[in-house]
């Protein structure tokens, strides 16, 4: 406890600590000499490829990071000029011709993909927000990039003034949503997006500095280090527009690695150097969000900057509330009463509240478990003093580092911090987990930390389930926890062979989109649909039928479908969009005569000419809907039948251009040609009501101003819609001369009305006051003017007695 | 901007907040710059969600509409098609890529289909890809038993109820109603276990198909907004108008050239005079606009009064704001003028007159003369629909007789086509022959007092004031569901179609509503198939009733009125625009 402080080294105004991680389980042969190294950041794994000795094969080697090997085998393919993990911990090897290979944490060759045929001189594998991506340059000395190997685009960039080989020194950067290399070519410092190529200079590095050898980006992407041959180091931003610092070094060897040592709120940033050859043991330096992994070939450490809270408790000396609450429980646990003294010192202070917090958060970032724990209790011993202090963060912290210390453990191998931790979330660190198969482990800290089923417990199964592939037992164990994917483990039971048990563990599956597709895969074409159709997502379903459709022999395709109406009405309409005459088959085999009918009336509505092929269409319709036992569809088509016979004739006879038109219309046409036998035909034969032909013959007579022969027709018989409409008629057409001739005739209760209509106020007041209607009067009234004095006063008169009554 | 969405109970920004961010992830995939090309159809709804300033945010340089041919031309690296997931769409997309290969070949196209991708789209774009090949194709008709929209219906309840908590009471009535619920309760198994703890901030959902209530949309609406959606559509919240009341008179500038273009208004509650009128029935907006214009009169008067300069200085931080309202009250009182003209014609009361007959049952089983005299008039097709179709609604199917009669009439009248508009509307219900000789019409209006002798349209008392006497059957149904609760009309519930049923979600422990005194319970009233402006006042009337207790917030599948309802059931509206 005395000794927390021993391996603290102040550097400028912070102080920087180195703890051991681990002790290397591994057993090298030749140390980490003369061999490709790649580690995966978040203290993952770090893996020891490849060797290469002139004349045997080279090894590639795979270790957790504690050493532990994972996977070992000789390598086939060709020369490789880089490795790299991406971000889901999978390995990368670029060859020289170009070509990336990917394979898994154990070895087995997954998949590859090619960054173009061209000779390879350098690569780098970078992380961005849109996943790992890969850059190279190629022997022309053009760069490609590709910015996330999951959705390969390859971008070539453009071309480099002056660039002939490799630059001296590249880092790929990712700024403002864009992928950029910077790049140094003796004196010149390039930056290249995928557009242009710019000349750039950072600013305020002395003229006498020299060429950039070497350059380091931070892992955040927001710092940047360049290393001259002078053994000058420049620090400033990665957009180089400021800059930090610059130092000598006096070293003009190029250091091996140069890697930004910096953590989220540090107090400064700062860099850390390697050059070969002046440490005994040859080292690889891995970058972290927080700090620097330092792996020899027997142990490795973890360099970064001490937290500011850690800081203030643990310096010499230090009086601040955490230190004091430290020291305070140290005496209590010595049941001394200093252990009071130092607790009023706070409580003076009312700093107790930031004191157990500052213990809390110090011992999070501690990596010993003694410190924790010390801290922790410290903590705990604060808060019984606090009345409504929130236990969460404690609570929480708690919990954090017990999952953090299982997993830090040598066999297990994952040297995460608590800073790490958070950025890396719980959701990754379980899927790490799942994908090196620590299966209880990862169930044990789902339940530890009450993750909800479907994120925690039900994936981890189906993970394990899938690997161990034992179908049977599964249901068994996976019993019946909410969530599990059974679908996954199905298709893995089905690529054992095993379809029986794989359609079994499908019925436990809820979610119908998954069952379907991997149904369809086995063949189970009926029961894919019945799935389909249960999930409600038409969408399936239609992914089922036109599988099936595809599939099947027409026959046996419609009676499938016959037993699934759901599928059978969306089939329908995909039909009716594109395959009409399938449409007609489909409502054939059911015996649908409505809907046949009313298919006939469709394809006939397209169809105004030729008449004859209309005309049998429409005969097909009447005979399906007899069949339908439609009678009046049945009748309507057969007169529409009759009617357009009746065009046609007409049409050729005399040119007159009915086709097509509605019976009204067709009546109004005659009327207008002056056809009167050829209209009253009509109205008799189709039995058109008298007070709509009356209607139409009084319209059209109007309009054509044959006021004589309207009068005639007012006469033939008694009007069947009154002689309001004539007196409304006529003054529509502007003769109110006309107009007045049928007032008379209009029936008493509009008579008033009528009167009206024709502006004759003197009428409509006898009418109103004749009938002694009140309203009526009022209408006459509100059309009167002042002019009209005396028929206003006998208005007025006649409404007060018709009310008075 | 869009604040009037987070006043109420339901923070309705959330679900708009999703949709954003949503949008935005989607934008930030593609990098570089980018231009849309928009399906004509998502631009109002997209409009609810972005405007053009977010876009511009993530890039978007040009926007265009999806039309066939060439792109036009823009100097951008993403080109993204925002559809719908039709087939026809799916063909001029390829026409646009193929014209523009040729000429730029490093540009991407992205498609992103809204609400989702569809697995015909998919592959009929790889047909294209594969073998250029060409097909046309008719639109799709409504009236198949498709469940594709109940489908989206549930899984967008599904995604509410991921914001807003489990909600833990269904009701429903109506076969659809049944259906998305069951599909509803199917996704709650898939995704067992992913449940997320939220407090619910919905009581109950009631599921409402429009099925059960056929009446109330081919009724005309007589609230002020119901009535301009009747006269002049609404559209995503705008409606176009005639420009001629709008016309800027202008001293010097004499009114030569009136605008031709109609006048666009945006109508929403971000509008305070609007928010305050748009419910009342339209006899009582002119009341409430003179008393507004008295108002807005009187504060411009405050400047006379105003004598310090700290009076005046408040004045005038205080005038954008009052003439904001004076334009918003000149715009309404054009509106209102507008309408006006038509509610007092005689055809705009004679055709009231009919529909009130017949929704207290007078003479609904005979031949209507109105409805004649209007067939022999040649009045507009819909307009007819309308009328017989609410006639047989409150018949219960009409005798065969006069069904056949009308049917003839129709025919004759406006053309044979019409067969198949008519047998739609009889699928759907709308239409039918009279099959029991029992009408229970009158049964359920009395039950469920759909007619209100004395509506009060000042100052209503009874949700009835929306038809001005006509009580929506749909509203009365909620209403009840609160209180007394559906068990006391169980017997019109068995007349009207469909089944009724009450589904409960279990919640996670922990998570039950501890419910304050004289806290209103919430209500999510979903309408299947479309709901009215007049319905959705009438709701909002009830959720301002002060001893109801009870809060609606209103979701549905479309906006509808009696013409748009009618239209979307016709073969072929095109041919027969009113």
């Amino acid at each position: 406890m005395a000794f927390i402080t021993a391996n603290w080294n102040p550097l400028g105004e912070a102080f920087y600590r180195k703890t051991e991680l681990y002790e290397m389980s591994w057993n090298l042969r030749d140390g980490l000499r003369d061999s490709l190294v790649a580690a995966a950041p978040y203290g993952a794994l770090l893996r020891e490829p490849h060797r290469r000795s002139p004349s045997s094969r080279p090894q590639l080697e795979i270790y957790s990071a504690s050493g532990v090997a994972i996977a070992s085998f000789p390598w086939k393919s060709g020369p490789v000029v880089q490795l790299g993990w991406t971000v889901s911990d999978e390995l990368l090897c670029v060859q020289e011709d170009g070509s990336v290979l990917i394979y898994d944490l154990f070895g087995s060759f997954k998949r590859h993909f090619s960054m173009g045929q061209s000779q390879v001189l350098e690569a780098k594998v970078f992380h961005s927000p849109y996943g790992t991506g890969v850059a190279i340059v190629t022997g022309s000395s053009r760069f490609t990039l590709a910015t996330n190997i999951d959705e390969l685009k390859l971008r070539r960039l453009p071309e480099v003034p002056g660039l002939q080989g490799k630059p001296s020194c590249w880092v790929v950067l990712t700024q403002d949503r864009q992928t950029k290399v910077l790049l140094s070519n003796g004196p010149e410092l390039f930056i290249l997006d995928n557009t242009s190529c710019t000349a750039v200079c950072p600013p305020g590095l002395s003229p006498q500095a020299g060429n950039i050898v070497h350059m380091s980006v931070s892992f955040s992407y927001k710092y940047l280090a360049l290393f001259t041959d002078t053994g000058h180091l420049w620090t400033g931003s990665s957009h180089l527009q400021e800059k930090l610092s610059e130092v000598d070094t006096k070293k003009t060897t190029t250091p091996k690695q140069m890697i930004w040592c910096r953590r989220p709120k540090s107090q400064q940033p700062s860099v850390v150097l390697m050059w070969d050859r002046l440490l005994l043991d040859p080292c690889v330096l891995v970058g972290e969000l927080d700090g620097v992994r330092i792996v020899s070939s027997t142990n490795q450490e973890l360099l970064q900057e001490v937290p500011l809270v850690c800081q203030d408790i643990f310096k010499i000396a230090s009086m601040a509330p955490g230190a004091l609450l430290l020291e305070a429980h140290r005496e209590y646990e010595k049941s001394s009463q200093k252990a009071d003294e130092y607790l009023r010192e706070i409580k003076e202070q009312s700093m107790l509240g930031e004191a157990v917090r500052q213990c809390v958060e110090a011992a999070g970032h501690e990596y010993d478990t003694n410190t924790q724990k010390s801290l922790l209790r410290a903590a705990s011993f604060g808060k019984c003093f606090l009345t409504d202090f929130s236990p969460d963060q404690f609570v929480t912290t708690c919990r954090e580092l017990r999952v953090l210390n299982a997993v830090r453990e040598s066999s297990v191998g994952l040297p995460l911090t608590h800073t790490q931790f958070k950025q890396m979330t719980l959701q990754v660190l379980i899927d790490r987990l799942v994908y090196r198969q620590f299966y209880p482990l990862a169930i044990e800290i789902c339940r530890y930390l009450k993750i909800p089923d479907y994120q925690g417990v039900s994936r981890v199964l189906k993970h394990w389930a899938s690997y161990e592939a034992i179908a049977r037992a599964v249901c068994v164990k996976v019993g019946d926890s909410p969530g599990v994917s059974y679908s996954h483990i199905a298709a893995k039971a089905y690529e054992c062979g095993r379809t029986e048990l794989a359609i079994k563990l499908l019925d436990f599956e809820a979610r119908s989109g998954e069952q379907v597709p991997l149904l369809l895969k086995m063949k189970r074409s009926q029961l894919a649909l019945s799935k389909a159709v249960e999930s409600g997502d038409t969408d399936l379903v239609y992914t089922v039928v036109s599988y099936l459709k595809n599939e099947m022999n027409r026959g046996d395709f419609f009676m499938t479908l016959r037993n699934q109406p759901v599928a059978l009405s969306l089939y329908r309409q995909f039909c009716k969009l594109q395959e009409q005459d399938t449409l007609k088959d489909l409502y054939n085999q059911d015996d649908d005569h409505q809907e046949l009918a009313n298919y006939y009336v469709m394809s006939g509505s397209e169809m105004i000419d030729p008449t004859h092929l209309r005309l049998s269409l429409l005969q097909s319709a009447v005979d399906e809907y007899n069949k339908a036992k439609n009678e009046f569809a049945a009748k309507a088509t057969e007169d529409e039948m009759r009617l357009l016979r009746f065009q046609r004739k007409l049409d050729d006879e005399k040119g007159a251009g009915l086709l097509g038109l509605s019976l009204q219309a067709t009546i109004e046409a005659l009327l207008a040609l002056g056809l009167h036998k050829q209209a009253e035909q009509l109205y008799r034969d189709f039995k058109v009501p008298d007070k709509r032909y009356w209607w139409l013959k009084l319209k059209s007579l109007a309009e054509k101003e044959e006021w004589e022969e309207l009068e005639k027709f007012s006469k033939s018989k008694k009007s069947p819609i009154g002689y309001l409409a004539f007196v409304e008629v006529c003054i529509k057409c502007n003769n109110k001369y006309e107009a007045k001739k049928y007032v008379s005739k209009v029936a008493p209760e509009q008579k008033v009305k009528a009167h009206l209509a024709v502006s004759d106020l003197e009428g409509a007041a006898d009418a109103a006051i004749e009938r002694r209607n009140e309203s009526e009067m009022a209408a006459v009234l509100s059309r009167c003017s002042a002019s009209d004095r005396l028929l206003i006063d006998r208005l007025n008169r006649a409404r007060t007695t018709a009310t008075k009554k | 901007m869009a604040a009037h969405l987070s006043y109420g109970r339901v923070n309705l920004n959330i679900l708009r907040e999703a949709a954003r961010k949503e949008l935005r992830e989607f934008l930030d995939k593609c990098s570089g710059s980018k231009a849309i090309v928009w399906d004509e159809y998502l631009t109002g709804p997209f409009g609810l969600i972005a405007q053009y300033s977010l876009l511009k945010e993530h890039e978007v340089e040009k926007m265009f509409t999806l039309k066939s041919g060439r792109l036009p031309s823009a100097d951008v690296k993403n080109i993204i098609f925002f559809v719908r997931p039709r087939l026809e769409l799916m063909d001029i997309i390829a026409e646009n890529v193929f014209s523009e290969d040729k000429l730029h070949s490093s540009r991407e196209f992205h498609i992103l289909f809204v609400p989702r991708r569809s697995m015909l789209c998919e592959q009929r774009l790889k047909e294209y890809f594969e073998f250029h090949t060409s097909y046309r194709f008719v639109a799709e008709c409504y009236l198949e038993n498709d469940q594709t929209s109940l489908y989206h219906t549930a899984k967008g309840l599904m995604t509410l109820q991921a914001l807003y908590g489990t909600i833990p009471q269904i009701y429903g009535k109506g076969e659809c109603a049944r259906h998305v619920a069951n599909m509803m309760l199917r996704m709650k198994r898939e995704f067992a276990g992913s449940q997320n703890q939220i407090l619910p901030v919905f009581d109950t959902l009631l599921l409402l198909d429009r099925n059960v209530d056929l009446l109330t949309p081919l009724a005309t609406q007589l609230t002020y907004e119901g009535l301009i959606d009747e006269i002049y559509g609404i559209n995503n919240g705008y409606v176009k108008l005639p420009p001629e009341k709008f016309a800027q008179k202008k001293q010097g500038e004499a009114s030569k050239d009136l605008p031709t273009e109609p006048k666009k208004l945006q109508l929403n509650s971000a509008e305070e005079l609007y928010a305050e009128i748009r419910d009342k029935n339209f006899n009582a907006v002119g009341a409430a606009l003179s008393k507004k214009a008295k108002i807005i009169s009187a504060a411009f008067e405050e400047r006379h009064n105003a004598k310090t300069v700290g009076e005046i200085k408040q004045f005038v931080s205080q005038l954008p704001h009052m003439q904001a309202a004076r334009s918003s009250l000149a715009n309404h009182t054009s509106i209102a003028e507008l309408i006006k003209d038509i509610t007092t014609s005689e055809a705009f009361f004679d055709n009231l007159t009919v529909e009130q007959e017949f929704m207290t049952g007078v003479d609904t089983d005979k031949v209507n003369t109105y409805i004649e005299d209007c067939i022999a008039q040649k009045d507009p097709l819909i307009k007819i629909l309308r009328l017989v179709c609410m006639q047989s609604v409150c018949n219960n199917g009409l005798k065969q007789k006069v069904f056949d009669y009308y049917k003839r009439e129709i025919l004759q009248t406006y053309g044979y086509e019409h067969i198949l508009t008519l047998n739609n509307l009889e699928k759907g219900g709308l239409l039918k022959p009279q099959t029991s000789s029992r009408n229970n019409y009158p049964t359920i209006r009395k039950t469920l007092k759909l007619w209100m002798e004395d509506a009060n349209e000042q100052n209503p008392n009874d949700i009835s004031y929306v038809y001005s006497g006509y009580a929506p059957l749909s509203i009365r149904l909620t209403q009840v569901l609160a209180r007394p609760g559906w068990r006391s009309i169980e017997e019109v519930l068995k007349m009207l179609p469909g089944p009724h049923f009450e589904e409960r979600q279990q919640l996670p422990a922990g998570l039950h509503k501890k419910r304050q005194q004289g806290e209103n319970r919430t209500t999510l009233v979903f309408f299947l198939g479309g709901v009215t402006y007049a319905e959705i006042a009438a709701l909002r009337f009830l959720s301002q009733m002060e001893d109801s207790g009870m809060e609606y917030i209103i979701a549905t599948t479309k906006l509808i009125n009696g013409t748009t309802w009618i239209k979307s059931l016709m073969d072929r509206p095109e041919c027969q625009t009113p």
